[in-house]
């Protein structure tokens, strides 16, 4: 059966939370890992929570590494990542020094803060994403949304114009990030209460 | 503008939520889901669920009822209660939790917080260090819902936490737990100061200037507490609440 949005599962993290947010919003959605319903989606969602290199090697030998960047940089399939899954968007990460797909010209780095009383690392709880470069993913926005957080590792893009929003901890990092027909986003819309949901209806609009 | 995770905890007992005042005494508080649900209506920060029977019995949280919690929770929770295998760690996050909480298996099993982390990231994996004061003796760690005494020192055994790759920890005074006259700043302040992951303060908050002193005083990164969230008024009527927006804005001046 071909579907819509296809919420890939390749067994990181709690995508029953991201299937729950999308039944509440009234967007239909199928959580799975099978390769031809990927190959047929017309959109899909990479959440994920977990070691970088974990996730890399899960979508290699579920066969879903390829299908999926394929489909993204060939026939630029919209894609919404979700905390791991917008890292793995970038060309490198230090968690397990392990190369992701590259779509963007950005690295996952560790958490580097200058005071660790007071910044504790993960950076654990609820922030802001101050909204950046005007785009269809974003609209509506105010920056005052307050999202949560749950990681250790962060992006840093090369490219400023592939940043959507930002947040501070310690020092400002990438906290959403976007070009095209790909989007992503460090924090959890899908756990945020209401703040995310503007997130997942620009992306169905998209 | 970062702000401290301000945390409900939960306690189950026999499929009910109870309250308890140092680890005893449960006291019968209401259903779990429609908790839940006032939760949700109250936008509360994040939720932790502990069945406070599951180690004793030698049993896990059920995941059937993480589903359930799953089911109507639009915060993140984390739950714990008997977690002692990858396996099962593996069976509550598909059931819907974001972390799970480890307290007497992180003690007792070898290796397992090292290859739940490794497995599923640290940030999934909470540990929870119970501390008690014995008469006339040192702080130590508790297993076992604060039954057993394992004579280990708490700042020691968060550091090994810390090494073993736990993201969080969960610290919980059981002499000021459900006694509603602040937290024991002392130890929070001991553990945090320790280790580089956050540390959630637990045990004995009854009002925001608690919350205040847990972190501004002990630099606990989140502060949680059960009484405070399900009594209220002088005789402890049972009526869940939460700070306003407007409140926690207040809590944590920079």
């Amino acid at each position: 059966m071909a579907s819509g949005l296809i919420v890939v599962d390749y067994g990181m993290g709690n995508l029953r939370s991201v299937e729950k947010k999308l039944q509440r919003l009234g967007i239909s959605a199928h959580i799975s890992g099978d390769i031809e319903l990927i190959e047929q989606a017309q959109k899909l969602i990479l959440p994920g929570v977990g070691h970088f290199a974990n996730g890399v090697r899960n979508l290699r030998e579920r066969g879903l590494w390829d299908v999926i960047d394929n489909k993204v940089r060939n026939h630029k399939t919209p894609i919404m990542g979700i905390c791991l899954g917008m890292q793995l968007m970038a060309k490198f990460s230090e968690e397990g020094n392990t190369e992701g797909f590259g779509w963007f010209d950005a690295e996952v780095k560790r958490f580097n803060v200058s005071d660790t009383l007071r910044f504790k690392v993960p950076h654990m709880g609820w922030n802001e994403s101050i909204p950046v470069n005007k785009n269809l993913f974003t609209e509506g926005l105010t920056g005052q949304e307050s999202y949560y957080f749950v990681h250790a590792y962060h992006l840093v893009c090369n490219n400023p114009g592939d940043v959507l929003g930002k947040t501070v901890y310690d020092y400002e990092f990438v906290s959403m990030m976007g070009r095209d027909h790909i989007f992503g986003v460090q924090f959890h819309p899908e756990k945020s209460h209401s703040a995310g949901d503007r997130l997942f209806q620009n992306f169905m609009d998209f | 503008m970062f702000r401290p995770r301000i945390i409900p905890v939960l306690l189950l007992r026999n499929q009910g939520l109870v309250k308890t005042v140092g680890f005893d005494k449960h006291r019968y508080i209401g259903d779990p889901i429609n908790a839940v649900k006032i939760f949700n209506d109250l936008q509360v920060d994040e939720l932790v669920f502990l069945d406070i029977l599951a180690s004793k019995e030698r049993r896990c949280i059920s995941p059937e009822f993480i589903r359930g919690i799953g089911d109507e929770a639009n915060m993140p929770f984390a739950a714990g209660g008997g977690i002692r295998t990858v396996q099962q760690i593996e069976g509550i996050i598909k059931a819907g939790a974001e972390k799970v909480v480890i307290n007497t298996a992180a003690y007792e099993e070898k290796g397992l917080v090292r290859e739940a982390s490794a497995s599923f990231g640290s940030s999934t994996i909470v540990v929870s260090i119970d501390v008690k004061k014995k008469f006339l003796g040192k702080k130590q760690v508790y297993v076992k819902a604060g039954t057993n005494a394992t004579g280990l020192d708490p700042v020691e055994f968060a550091k090994q936490m810390e090494q073993e790759g736990a993201g969080e920890l969960f610290l919980t005074s059981i002499d000021h737990e459900g006694r509603m006259q602040g937290y024991d700043l002392d130890l929070i302040h001991a553990v945090s100061a320790a280790v580089t992951i956050p540390v959630v303060a637990h045990g004995g908050a009854a009002t925001n200037q608690h919350f205040t002193d847990a972190v501004l005083k002990g630099h606990a990164s989140a502060v949680a507490a059960g009484s405070r969230f399900v009594y209220h008024g002088p005789r402890n009527a049972v009526l869940i609440n939460y700070p306003t927006t407007e409140e926690i804005q207040k809590l944590f001046p920079i």
